[in-house]
């Protein structure tokens, strides 16, 4: 499952409806171990395309030593498809390469680029080939839930499609 | 001797250590060095005798692709890092060029 801040969640939906018709693409970073996202990164789209994201290879040199000077790891790497659903395409699936990410999707298809639509917002998990679907938690803020929790249930669970 | 920054994904060939050393006077040389004490990762990095597209190779923060690739001079103490590239999105593109 994948707990994320209201903040956070709006700002991956902000960005993603920001670049359409372009795919968008980010990281929310966080300390290492946690699985709890708390930075949030928005990266460039190096493709600037629509059908595909691709971190520009100076950006991610960056990325990943300011994660390591953190002690952080990409928490959620997260992208946008911009005409199909929010699941990861078989390309998504071949060029996961961060087994313990949480892979999130959003979809601006169908007119859900304009801002307060209804919009697809998916976790998955991208192990060996393999893409399973989490549920997304969305809380208001970290401190109400204790940290790298696998199994409890607060009752501040609220339905990410809302 | 420079010292290799292995990613996540690659660990399992290095007994899970984020970084290795390794000696060779260019990348080819240090990719090969690599394949001798940790068998089996030469071929996630190169597909024929080039880098793979969707894996970035960076000595001394360069990106090899603009540094003469894998003939990039490697110096004694150079620090080299591996990342798998951050891409993907709803186009097929194949499995071609994917670092697995």
């Amino acid at each position: 499952m994948l707990t994320i801040d209201r903040a956070t969640y709006d700002a991956i939906v902000a960005h993603a409806r920001r670049d359409h018709p372009d795919e968008a693409c980010g990281v929310v970073a966080g300390p290492a171990g946690s699985d709890r996202p708390t930075r949030f990164i928005p990266m460039l789209n190096a493709a600037m395309s629509p059908t595909f994201y691709e971190f520009d290879s100076g950006d991610l040199l960056r990325l990943y030593r300011e994660m390591d000077d953190n002690d952080e790891e990409p928490v959620v790497i997260y992208h946008s498809h911009t005409a199909t659903e929010a699941h990861p395409s078989r390309t998504d699936i071949n060029l996961a390469s961060e087994p313990n990410a949480h892979y999130v999707l959003v979809s601006t298809r169908d007119g859900a680029a304009v801002e307060g639509a209804e919009i697809e917002f998916r976790s998955f998990r991208i192990v060996d080939g393999v893409a399973t679907e989490e549920e997304v938690r969305v809380v208001e803020r970290y401190t109400d839930v204790p940290s790298n929790l696998t199994t409890d249930e607060p009752d501040t669970t609220q339905k990410a499609e809302d | 001797m420079a010292e290799v920054r292995i990613p996540t994904i690659l660990r399992p060939y290095t007994g899970g250590e984020r970084a290795v050393s390794a000696t060779g006077g260019t990348v080819a040389e240090i990719i090969d060095d690599l394949e001798a004490n940790h068998e089996g990762i030469k071929e996630r990095l190169l597909d024929g005798d080039d880098v793979r597209r969707f894996v970035n190779i960076y000595v001394d923060d360069e990106d090899i692709r603009f540094t003469g690739g894998l003939d990039t001079t490697v110096g004694d103490s150079a620090s080299i890092v591996i990342l798998p590239a951050v891409a993907g999105g709803a186009a097929d593109i194949g499995a071609a060029g994917a670092p697995r």
